[in-house]
């Protein structure tokens, strides 16, 4: 065996007091009278300090639910089934609701697409934004007022002043994503959990709100887990990425090896089929077929029915996540020169 | 002209202007003047036989304007579509659609060999009912669905899988020209990839022409031979697609281009320029896009720009002989 190169794995820091978030070995499950649906089926994933951990995947993967059992907003019809979540060393999956409630914004602050879902439309900008911090910070009002305004001109809205006395529907959309910014940021969050923040917006807007949230990170030190199935957006604002697939992380590591040499047959399938902005391939690489549905799970490696490389082994049994590079994989084939290719 | 050679569409000058309700108040007591929204402001464009034309911009631009009223489903205030000689109404081209929300459009009532089936009795494009099922059958292949999908309804299909039913349904009709509005905004990366393949195929086999709409430029930059800029209304830049993405010529477009994220070379440390969307009630004077445009002169607060042409470019912008430069 050859001596692996020096990289922070992705699992070092797991189980040590420096990681701002630590997921091990977490199930999510709905029970329904048809029997139990397993969602999300054995995650391990850690965020440091200022670090950006992008999750993708296609739809259904399980990448809000990993972020909402984080903030703990499952559904009433889902329940953590196994498994554990830290957040700065505190374990949290098990708290009472009151507690979890007093965490959430102060401790987890939470931006989801649709930036109405999030904002009270009855009240002014203003008072939302003193309001939350208020319920979390010793703050006079005119203090929370004044932190307001500058939290508004950070998040990039011109004449904050004015703008602390409307309401939500006032703004345009990609100003009221920076009002959410700012609510989810104003009592100075360890963890924010993104859930696609720009997908509904227009490119140039969305370069805006994805520098302002490398910004916080960077500036603050805010660890940020960061769900989009964009990978342009991945590629300019993620320190790691953690690939999804039928409720497991099929790969995880840096974001340049994910993008340039992804190791799964999984990534390496999404990737090809992003067409490109500076030159023009006859056809796009296609994944056919669909992820699986929860009650019709395939056997051994969920991806198989999709994979063109699947053997006898692959529906059999379940591949581990081991080191491949300079990530982890879970594959049984990457050494098989034609999965491990980079292409 | 033979034939042939003439367009399968040719867009003259078209405008949609809407009028803004105002309230009871406004308009009975005070008198206010009624306020209009240039959402389609005076376009002209040619689309070529078996071509794929796109056009881009931000929200609210007006590209579905431009989209419902080549298939007739909003009228234009004033200009004209001149549709070249096939098999649609009026001896023009078929012309259908294929809409962004794949759910919206397809009724849930139905099962899905219904929704295809429907244009086919309409039009009475096959004899009798076994021939009918037949063309269904086929065209849920050709989609890449199944025949025992013909049983199942849009809720049990997935996002993508419920757009290959639109697709079936809009080429049940047999259509010269498809119009496309946003088809893959709403889907993943992968279905994104498979219906674009699809879509490539249909051209080829059946020599479709597409309009293609999106806000995606990487998907528009694949499928296009040529490409219009929309901005606040009007087209601010047409050409061929390796003009516009390799030899961007106006402000705007040059500006949309930087603002997607490169997957390759991405640009980690992007300082990008705070902008708010125009709105269309409100345009500025002169050249619409003079408060967001780093060139602006004082000609442009002044005077909406004309189109000129730089080779195969189409452009507005009084600053274009500058931009053949750059
Ligand atoms: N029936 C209508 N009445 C009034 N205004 C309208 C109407 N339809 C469209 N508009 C306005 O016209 C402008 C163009 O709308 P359109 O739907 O064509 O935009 P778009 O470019 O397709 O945007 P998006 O990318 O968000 O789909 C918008 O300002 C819109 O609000
Ligand atoms: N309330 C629920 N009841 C049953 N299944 C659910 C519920 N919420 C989510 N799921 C299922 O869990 C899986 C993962 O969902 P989600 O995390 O939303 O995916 P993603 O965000 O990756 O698109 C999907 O198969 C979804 O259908
Ligand atoms: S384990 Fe087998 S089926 Fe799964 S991704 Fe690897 S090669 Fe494909
Ligand atoms: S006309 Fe003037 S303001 Fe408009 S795009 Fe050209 S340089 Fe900019
Ligand atoms: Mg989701
Ligand atoms: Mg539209």
């Amino acid at each position: 065996m050859t001596i692996a190169p020096v990289h922070i794995s992705p699992h070092a820091p797991a189980h040590s007091a420096g990681a701002v978030l630590d997921i091990r070995k977490l199930v999510v499950e709905f029970p329904t009278r048809r029997g139990i649906l397993t969602a999300i089926r054995g995650i391990d994933l850690t965020i440091g300090r200022g670090e950006i951990l992008g999750v993708v995947g296609e739809s259904g993967a399980g990448k809000s639910l990993t972020g909402t059992a984080v903030i703990g907003l499952l559904e009433s019809s889902g329940r953590v089934a196994e498994g554990e979540i830290h957040v700065c060393g505190r374990r949290i999956d098990n708290l009472p609701r009151r507690e979890m409630q007093k965490l959430r914004g102060r401790t987890i602050g939470a931006i989801f697409q649709d930036p109405l879902t999030s904002l009270n439309p009855l009240l002014t900008v203003g008072d939302q934004l003193t309001e939350t911090m208020r319920v979390h910070l010793p703050l006079s009002r005119a203090q929370a007022a004044d932190r307001a305004i500058k939290l508004l001109q950070e998040v990039g809205i011109p004449s904050p002043e004015l703008r602390i006395t409307q309401y939500p529907h006032q703004f345009s959309g990609g100003m009221r994503q920076r009002v959410v910014i700012a609510l989810a940021l104003c009592a100075e969050p360890e963890l924010v959990i993104a859930d696609e923040p720009t997908t509904a917006l227009d490119v140039s807007i969305q370069a805006q709100i994805t520098a302002l949230l490398k910004r916080v990170c960077r500036d603050r030190g805010t660890a940020m887990m960061l769900i989009t199935h964009d990978m342009g957006v991945i590629a300019e604002t993620a320190d790691r990425v953690a690939v999804m697939y039928a409720g497991r992380i099929v790969e995880i590591g840096p974001v340049a090896s994910i993008i340039r040499a992804p190791r799964h047959p999984y990534t390496k399938g999404l990737i090809g089929s992003i067409p490109s902005l500076t030159d023009r391939r006859e056809r796009l690489v296609q994944i056919d077929g669909a992820m699986p549905r929860l009650n019709a799970m395939p056997s051994g490696c969920a991806f198989h029915p999709r994979c063109r490389y699947a053997n006898e082994q692959c529906r059999n049994d379940r591949p581990p996540l081991l080191p491949a590079g300079t990530s982890e994989a879970a594959c049984w084939h990457l050494d098989r020169e034609e999965v491990s290719h980079v292409a | 002209m033979s034939l042939k050679e003439q367009p399968a569409l040719t867009a003259s000058d078209i405008s949609c202007w809407f009028h803004l309700p105002q309230s009871w108040l406004d308009r009975t007591v005070l008198g206010k003047p009624s306020r209009m929204v240039k959402a389609v402001d005076g376009i002209s464009f040619q689309i070529p036989r078996g071509t794929t034309f796109s056009i881009v911009g931000e929200s609210g631009c007006g590209k579905s304007t431009v989209a419902r009223m080549v298939v007739g489903l909003q009228a234009p205030t004033r200009g004209t579509f001149d549709f070249a000689a096939g098999r649609g109404r009026k001896g023009r081209l078929r012309t259908q659609m294929i809409f962004q929300d794949p759910f919206a459009s397809l009724n849930p009532r139905w099962r899905v060999g219904d929704i295809i089936a429907e244009p086919i009795r309409e039009l009475g494009l096959c004899d009798g009912a076994k021939e009918t099922e037949r063309r269904m059958h086929g065209l849920l292949d050709t989609v890449g669905l199944g025949s025992r999908d013909a049983g199942r309804y849009p809720h049990e299909f997935s996002g993508g899988q419920r757009q290959r039913i639109s697709i079936a349904r809009a080429l049940a009709a047999e259509p010269e020209f498809l119009v496309c509005d946003e088809p893959t905004s709403a889907l993943d990366v992968s279905v994104q990839a498979q219906i674009l393949n699809l879509l490539a195929d249909l051209q080829s086999d059946l020599g479709l022409t597409y309009l293609f709409i999106s806000h995606n430029l990487s998907a528009v930059r694949h499928v296009s031979d040529r490409v219009a800029v929309m901005y606040l209304g009007r087209i601010v830049e047409e050409a061929p697609v390796e003009e516009i993405f390799d030899h961007p010529r106006h402000p705007y477009t040059k500006f949309l281009l930087s603002s997607v994220p490169n997957l390759l070379h991405p640009d980690r440390d992007r300082v990008p320029v705070a902008v708010d969307l125009p709105s269309p009630i409100n345009p500025p004077p002169g050249c619409t896009y003079n408060p967001r445009c780093p060139l602006a002169s004082d000609l442009c607060k002044m005077t909406a720009p004309d189109s000129s042409y730089l080779g195969a470019t189409t452009i507005r912008c009084h600053r274009a002989a500058e931009a053949r430069l750059s």
